[in-house]
């Protein structure tokens, strides 16, 4: 009886936690992939572990003032009580334990989704590697092991954990896709890492999450998560373009354009990459594997270096 | 000979400004106009704009935040009417470079001339007389503060009708913000607007510090001082500890774009990320130098009006110094996305948490101020406890942006915008119009008009959630700030509700400047006058001298005897006062023109520098120095009040409060 009693509750403060965010398609809270997914939990699960001193608060707020106003004679007044041990212990108490309760969560996600930290799937299923580099004001989306390279277009296979190395060949952004989950900065001459996969197919929005200037409203990109055999055809796509990204063509995309249309490279030069990152560090990168600082050959070594 | 000053660079192009120029400029000729028909210009000269009164300088403070914060505003409003008509191919009025000027302008005039200024206005009032001094530590250099605020303030907005304001948010980012990026002059005006008024607001914490340490009445020991002047004292000590980082990261910027070094450069060995360090170990601090004086201004009204100590007063002093010290280790909460590892973020995260703590007891201890009192709903307990309502949302939201994982889909978003204005304006605003109603017949010996004050809250308070509720949850769809354009179906509602948000806080500020407007007008009314001082029947010592206070303040300084020394002396009939002497000559300081000669040359010399005219900046320098030296030099600084004079103006309270009485 009691038993049945617990479970309704259960599943009554299950819904409710949930009917505010059903039906609603808003990206971040309506995720395609287990980073996503994880994170709309943790914002779930966070708030409302804070709305149990929030909500409390907000009633005593106006229950106090309302009670207690001046025209209630009714009301006790106490004109000189000013200290209680018991309030004190509690108000700082009863915070204190919903801080450590978060502190705990927080340490746990702060590790468990690390955007670098590989997602559980790599340990099966062989990451794809995409290089990312945002330029003033596109997305050059380069993939090492195909060897082809976009613009303004990202599509990845569902299902297939995404393993993206991203910098900046101008000023800094923030690489984001909503839909996925976790965004990061993009900067010249560093390299930030982070883990995503899509677990549904569609096409989702794909952005900068960090003001970088003029063209900065346009700089965004369409995140196409398809099968795996339309991931193979799309491949195909690109490698038919006629286009190649090399050191001619390079500076002309790197050049900076506003509201680029989205563009195919059948072939690009191996250590594009690589050669971006190191121009800002006397020719020097870090090498993904083993961290240590590494001399990039570059075939572009006269590339325009912007000043 | 102007540099690379051109006529080009006056935007005659832009419609909005021109007519923003002619309106400006009508006003202005109105006003100087105004004070020349009324012969007002020596009066305005000797009495005010060298003043070293400390509620003097207070006054003028109040007037540039108040002319910041309608400059900002109008930044805001139209940011959201471009943001509810740019939507789906259509461009919006404001073309990016237009726009992006706007955002930029809009959150460094809030916070600096804005927010700092009406802070700085309530300490420069409030402490002095709450401590029982006779003024400031420092009062020249007080006046010298105000005017570098003021100069810096003229400089932004000459950057309206003059080139251009900085393109790259209130912070400025390098790279973007360097010569590479950005070569024309906005950076520069900003650079050269932050190191001056940068330079205001430092000399501010040393004297507040220096006056709050020194200067308290007999008997004021640490323990006893009101909860309003140890917010001061906290934030006076982050001031001093967080603004030189400020000056230094943003001369770094300055020595990158002057003299082409490469300290956050791509290239060069620079590091974008070193200045965002060092722009957020100020940053941080500075919402809770902000905030603190705020929390301050509730601690001293809710106890006010509810007829009732403040509770847990030693719990609060501990909290506000918790939050002191805390503020410094938190600032990487602002970059958690650049990429650390998950233990910085962790501990960044976690301490970010453990703020809310103090924070939450500090409400606590509003909450139960009014337990068991007798609230009066005055239009000032309107802001405190519309505030409280607001204040504890956004600590919620800012809670949840401080575990680092969920940050990393929220940062940069518009539930960002909406839980740092939920914290600003629900916080430090809702707070320093709630001081600003609580202490204005203090300050001119009449009280402010309360429907209009209701009416002002109102429109704030329902406009706040109307324009920041739509964000939190576009922050949750995806919606990066700083958008200029869009073509997301699902947006466009939500800006749209965002604008009639905008727009009923416009009808809040218009309130707001109604109230003043009918206040004056009706100051004669008696039930407006506040001839005892103490209108409110408050308990700390600002309230026992008379409304408006002498210059002198205090006649004879005050002993205080238990917390809330005012009170405490009412209530076991001590005068605090002292009336009727003896009365000794009181020492106060001369009016001084250096403070604003200083401001001047600075603005000057601002002003060459981001234009390159080098022979002008060599003799605005050379002006600086010479006042400076000619200040110094000077013997005469000093005069007497004669003791008469003091017993002619302490006499004529009394009888004032005789008639009171026997009313």
């Amino acid at each position: 009886m009691r038993n049945k009693y617990l479970k309704g509750t259960a599943r009554l403060a299950g819904l409710a936690s949930v009917l505010p965010l059903a039906g609603c398609d808003w990206d971040v809270l309506d995720p395609k992939g287990p980073v996503g997914d994880q994170l709309k939990h943790l914002i779930v699960e966070s708030t409302i572990a804070m709305l149990i001193v929030v909500v409390p608060t907000i009633i005593m707020v106006c229950y106090f003032a309302w009670k207690y106003r001046a025209s209630n004679t009714e009301a006790e007044y106490l004109p000189k009580w000013s200290h209680s041990n018991k309030i004190e212990v509690a108000i700082w108490g009863i915070p204190t334990l919903i801080i450590i309760f978060l502190a705990v969560i927080t340490y746990q996600t702060c590790h468990s989704l690390d955007p670098y930290r590989p997602l559980d799937a790599e340990a099966t299923t062989k990451p794809l590697e995409v290089e990312v580099v945002a330029l003033d004001w596109k997305w050059l989306f380069i993939y090492p092991n195909e060897g082809i390279a976009t613009v303004n277009q990202l599509a990845i296979p569902v299902n297939t954990p995404v393993h993206f190395v991203i910098t900046s060949d101008a000023v800094m952004n923030s690489f984001f896709i909503p839909r996925l989950g976790s965004m990061i900065y993009a900067m010249a001459g560093m390299q930030t890492q982070l883990h995503l996969m899509a677990t549904e197919a569609g096409d989702y929005l794909g952005e900068s999450a960090n003001y970088s200037g003029r063209g900065f409203s346009d700089m965004k990109f369409r995140t196409l998560a398809m099968p795996q055999d339309q991931y193979a055809a799309w491949v195909e796509k690109v490698r038919s373009s006629s286009d190649q990204l090399d050191d001619q063509t390079y500076p002309r995309l790197a050049a900076p354009s506003e509201a680029e249309p989205v563009k195919y490279y059948a072939h690009v030069e191996p250590n594009l990459f690589d050669e971006i990152v190191a121009k800002y560090n006397n020719g020097m990168v870090m090498d993904k594997s083993t961290g240590k600082m590494i001399h990039v050959q570059s075939a572009m070594s006269d590339m325009n270096m912007k000043e | 000979m102007l540099g690379r000053l051109s006529f080009a660079d006056i935007p005659l192009d832009v419609p909005i400004l021109v007519g923003t120029f002619l309106g400006v400029a009508v006003m202005g000729i109105a006003v100087l106009g105004l004070v020349t028909y009324y012969g007002k210009w020596g009066y305005l000269w000797k009495e005010w704009l060298t003043s070293v009164d400390h509620k003097r300088l207070a006054v003028m403070y109040v007037v540039v935040a108040l002319l910041a914060l309608v400059r900002g505003f109008a930044d805001a409003i139209m940011m959201r009417t471009q943001l509810a008509l740019a939507y789906a191919g259509n461009p919006g009025y404001l073309p990016p470079h237009h726009y992006d000027q706007i955002f930029s302008a809009h959150g460094t005039i809030m916070i600096f001339f804005m927010a700092m200024a009406f802070m700085t206005a309530l300490f420069n009032f409030v402490v002095p007389l709450q401590i029982g001094a006779r003024d400031v530590a420092f009062p020249f250099l007080n006046n010298l503060s105000f005017w570098m605020t003021a100069v810096a303030f003229a400089l932004v907005n000459v950057s309206l009708f003059i080139g251009e304001f900085s393109q790259c948010g209130w912070l400025a980012y390098p790279p973007l913000s360097e010569t590479q990026f950005s070569p024309g002059v906005g950076v520069d005006y900003y650079i050269w607007a932050i190191q001056i008024s940068g330079v205001g607001t430092l000399l501010t914490g040393v004297n507040f510090f220096v006056t709050i340490v020194k200067m308290r009445a007999p008997g004021m020991t640490w323990m006893k001082m009101p909860v309003f002047t140890w917010t001061a004292f906290c934030s006076s000590v982050l001031i001093m500890v967080s603004f030189p980082v400020l000056t230094v990261a943003v001369a770094l910027l300055g020595l990158d774009r002057y003299f082409g070094m490469h300290f956050f450069t791509n290239d060069g060995g620079g590091n974008q990320m070193l200045y965002l360090n060092m722009i957020w170990a100020w940053g941080h601090p500075e919402v809770y130098i902000l905030v603190i004086p705020a929390f301050g201004v509730f601690s001293e009204v809710v106890p006010a009006f509810s007829r009732k100590p403040l509770f847990g007063y030693a719990t609060m002093v501990y909290a506000t110094c918790a939050i002191m010290v805390l503020s410094f280790v938190v600032w990487v909460h602002h970059f958690f996305t650049m990429g650390a590892g998950a233990d910085v973020n962790a501990f960044f995260g976690i301490a970010t948490m453990i703020i809310s703590i103090p924070t939450g007891v500090k409400l606590f201890n509003w909450l139960f101020t009014m337990y068991k009192g007798r609230v009066e709903f005055h239009a000032t307990m309107y802001w405190a406890i519309g505030f409280m309502i607001t204040f504890t949302i956004g600590g919620m939201t800012g809670v949840m942006m401080a575990i680092p994982a969920a940050d990393f889909v929220l940062h940069n978003s518009l539930f960002l915008i909406a839980h740092f204005h939920n914290v600003i304006i629900g916080g430090v605003y809702f707070g320093y119009i709630c001081g600003m109603n609580f202490w204005f017949p203090k300050v001119f010996g009449f009280k402010l008009n309360e429907a209009w004050g209701k009416r002002a809250f109102w429109c704030w308070f329902v406009g706040f959630y109307f324009a920041f509720v739509p964000l939190y949850v576009l922050g949750f769809e995806g919606m990066t700030r700083r958008l200029n354009h869009y073509d997301n179906a699902q947006w466009h509602p939500w800006l749209l509700i965002a604008e009639v948000g905008a727009v009923m806080i416009m009808f809040g500020i218009v309130c707001q400047v109604t109230q003043l407007y009918v206040s004056v007008r009706d100051m004669k009314l008696a039930e407006n006058r506040d001839e005892t001082g103490d209108p409110w029947n408050a308990r700390s010592l600002e309230w026992s001298t008379s409304s408006p206070p002498p210059p002198y303040n205090f006649a004879i300084v005050p002993h205080v005897h238990e917390l809330d020394a005012f009170m405490h002396d009412k209530e076991n009939g001590i005068d605090t006062r002292q009336a009727g002497g003896p009365y000794q000559p009181i020492h106060m300081p001369k009016n001084t023109v250096a403070g604003f000669f200083v401001g001047a040359f600075s603005f000057v010399l601002g002003f060459a520098a981001i234009w390159y005219i080098w022979w002008l900046a060599v003799i605005a320098l050379v002006g600086i120095f010479a006042t400076v030296i000619a200040r110094s030099a000077n013997q005469d600084v000093d005069y007497y009040i004669p003791a008469e004079e003091v017993a002619r103006i302490e006499n004529e309270h009394t009888r004032k409060l005789m008639a009171q009485a026997a009313e």
